[in-house]
């Protein structure tokens, strides 16, 4: 089933939590909302769930109005960040809730909620502790627990409120590729809330960029990745060294590095700023070249898939550069060496430090 | 658990515990026993003939009766005031809070005084009340009244702070999940705190059986009939009857250790509630 937004809007008090937000999930698509803190993501989350009204705009869950549908009746499977787990119940218990509470008539037996309740924990491989207490669980476990017990009523969207926040690195790694898995497995349309853009990219077949309320960028990530709309979601989707310049004349002079920029033919200067990846620059011995720029090494960060490298340019800055092992060898830099830096990919964005 | 091991001075560790088991026995132990001396100090027999005297009977009656409709009413008003004071914000909600605790506030026989002048003969309900036939000062919805507020607290003190903490996580959870109102609440929020609630119960009963200003002031004390246990032992104490006054006494002694056994069981159980 698919869930639509249409233009909602949601304050509290004086803050403006969504302003004018539309978006698509579509049937069996798995969707992250990224975003900082404070963007207004769980918001969403909690108007798609029903446990909070929108101010204005309306929510469609398969092409239906559902803006005004209780909670209760939007049969939505929702995972809450801190698990909400009944403490008081068992992990047995805890699956069961949804089916035990189903109006008289659509209840099912002992036998089939036993059945389905050992399937559910089977399906999050957690059949061997059913008679657990939430307490007596890792993070980790009871981040399952809360995914079974959402599942239990054959929810037709599932909604994830920072599935993965609360649990430590390692386990997080785990449990996203095995929540991609299951999804692969159940296709569930799915929307995920995440202030990880790593975890965004890794696991979403979409990703929504929410920011201050509004929606930034809507793509799939390796979208957003190649071509993000504005310094924002560059800026947000990983780590970037920024140059700050003007354009005239159809070129970008940003600091030390002077690019072409044919969208700004005329001789009217323009602030702007250049962004380059740590991984699209490179590093030169030959420091006569014409491209590019000479830097001081400051640091070397040798261990790891790649190397990571801090360079101080002469005007002050710092920048940051990966390379691959292979070129690090050829180029062996220690701190303190001078090297010319090239990079291959700058983007210009318009404006001013501070308006990106 | 190991106790910290203290640096002070052996004398010095000796004396301050010696003075605090000797302020213990003096006002704690010494006043207890002597209820249960002065109380058989005639001999079982005469102990049980004083409690179980008409008057004294029907003092026990009375108490127990007060208790039994005091205790569920604020039982359910606290859990109210609790659900609605832990699980929501409103305005005026500080406002309502503090007013929850103003019967710990007031004097006891100031509340009974209260009572007395809005329902008593010249009070401001008083000639509707006469008109009607209708007993409330000096008659038991008088004594039940006054004890309701004296202990309306203790319930609702015990169950906001932790339904609070609890916060709606749960019962949020519970409703996605198709649970009704009902069912959320007896199936989440109630079991999350029903060892508060037992605890506030035991102290509002101890309260309950044991209140003598605010009952004292709208009962009357009538004799075998408005009287309950505290005025009885008050009156046989005036009468100079003084094995009489401490058997009752006794009893109510009686209902004290067993609430304190009460509450050890049941606030250790709470105590494991807390998130």
């Amino acid at each position: 089933m698919s869930i639509e937004v249409r233009s909602v809007s949601k304050s509290f008090g004086s803050f403006l939590a969504l302003d004018d937000v539309s978006l698509r999930v579509g049937d069996g698509e798995l969707v992250a909302l990224l975003g900082p803190s404070g963007g207004g993501k769980t918001s969403l989350l909690r108007i798609i769930a029903g446990l909070e009204e929108p101010d204005r705009g309306t929510v469609l869950f398969h092409g239906e109005d559902a803006t005004r549908r209780d909670a209760r009746e939007r049969r939505v499977g929702f995972v809450f960040q801190h698990y909400a787990l009944f403490r008081r119940m068992t992990v047995f218990e805890n699956v069961a809730f949804g089916l035990r509470v189903k109006p008289r008539g659509e209840r099912p037996s002992e036998a089939d909620v036993k059945r389905r309740v050992g399937e559910l924990l089977k399906l999050v491989q957690l059949d061997w502790l059913g008679d657990r207490l939430p307490s007596e669980l890792s993070g980790g476990q009871r981040q399952r627990v809360a995914l079974a017990r959402a599942l239990a009523v054959e929810p037709k969207v599932l909604l994830l409120d920072e599935p993965f926040g609360s649990l430590d690195a390692r386990v997080r790694q785990e449990l996203r590729r095995w929540l991609r898995r299951l999804h692969d497995e159940i296709r569930l349309t799915s929307l995920f809330v995440t202030h990880d853009q790593e975890e965004a990219l890794e696991v979403a077949d979409r990703v929504v960029l929410l920011d201050r309320g509004r929606v930034v960028q809507d793509g799939t990530p390796a979208d957003l990745f190649e071509h993000p709309a504005d310094p924002f979601v560059l800026d947000f989707l990983g780590s970037v060294n920024i140059f700050h310049g003007r354009v005239e004349n159809g070129r970008a002079h940003l600091g030390p590095l002077s690019v072409a920029y044919p969208d700004a033919p005329h001789d009217g200067a323009l602030p702007a700023s250049g962004y380059a990846r740590p991984w699209e620059i490179d590093l030169s011995r030959d420091l006569e070249g014409v491209e590019g720029f000479p830097a001081t090494v400051r640091h070397v960060a040798a261990a790891g898939a790649v190397v990571r490298l801090e360079l101080a340019p002469d005007d002050g800055t710092i920048l940051k550069v990966e390379i691959s092992r292979e070129r690090f060898a050829e180029l062996a830099p220690s701190p303190g060496d001078r090297l010319r830096v090239v990079p291959r990919n700058v983007r210009v964005f318009l404006g001013g430090p501070g308006q990106g | 658990m190991t106790a910290p091991r203290s640096r002070e001075p052996r004398a010095v560790r000796l004396l301050l515990i010696g003075l605090a088991l000797a302020a213990f026995a003096l006002f704690l132990f010494v006043p207890l026993a002597a209820v249960f001396v002065e109380a058989f100090r005639d001999g079982a027999r005469a102990w049980l003939a004083a409690v179980t005297e008409p008057d004294a009977r029907h003092a026990l009656k009375l108490t127990l009766l007060v208790a039994v409709i005091a205790v569920p009413v604020n039982a359910f008003f606290g859990l109210a005031a609790g659900w609605a004071l832990g699980k929501f914000r409103f305005p005026g909600r500080s406002f309502v809070l503090t007013l929850v605790d103003l019967p710990f506030a007031v004097s006891p026989v100031v509340a009974g005084l209260v009572f007395v002048l809005l329902f008593g003969r010249t009070g401001f309900f008083g000639p509707w009340l006469a008109d009607r036939g209708l007993e409330i000062v000096f008659a038991l919805p008088g004594i039940v009244l006054a004890t309701v507020f004296v202990t309306f607290p203790f319930v609702a003190r015990e169950v906001v702070p932790l339904m609070q903490s609890q916060g709606t996580d749960e019962e949020e959870a519970a409703r996605v999940l198709g649970a009704g109102f009902f069912t959320t609440f007896f199936r989440v929020t109630l079991p999350n705190v029903k060892w508060a609630l037992l605890y506030g119960i035991v102290l509002c009963t101890a309260r309950a059986v044991g209140e003598f200003g605010a009952v004292s002031v709208v009962s009357g004390h009538v004799r075998g009939e408005t009287n309950t246990l505290p005025l009885h032992v008050e009156t046989l104490y005036n009468e100079y009857a003084f094995q009489g006054a401490f058997a009752a006494a006794s009893l109510l002694t009686f209902v004290a250790l067993a609430t304190m056994v009460a509450k050890a069981i049941v606030s250790r159980r709470a105590r494991e509630e807390a998130p």
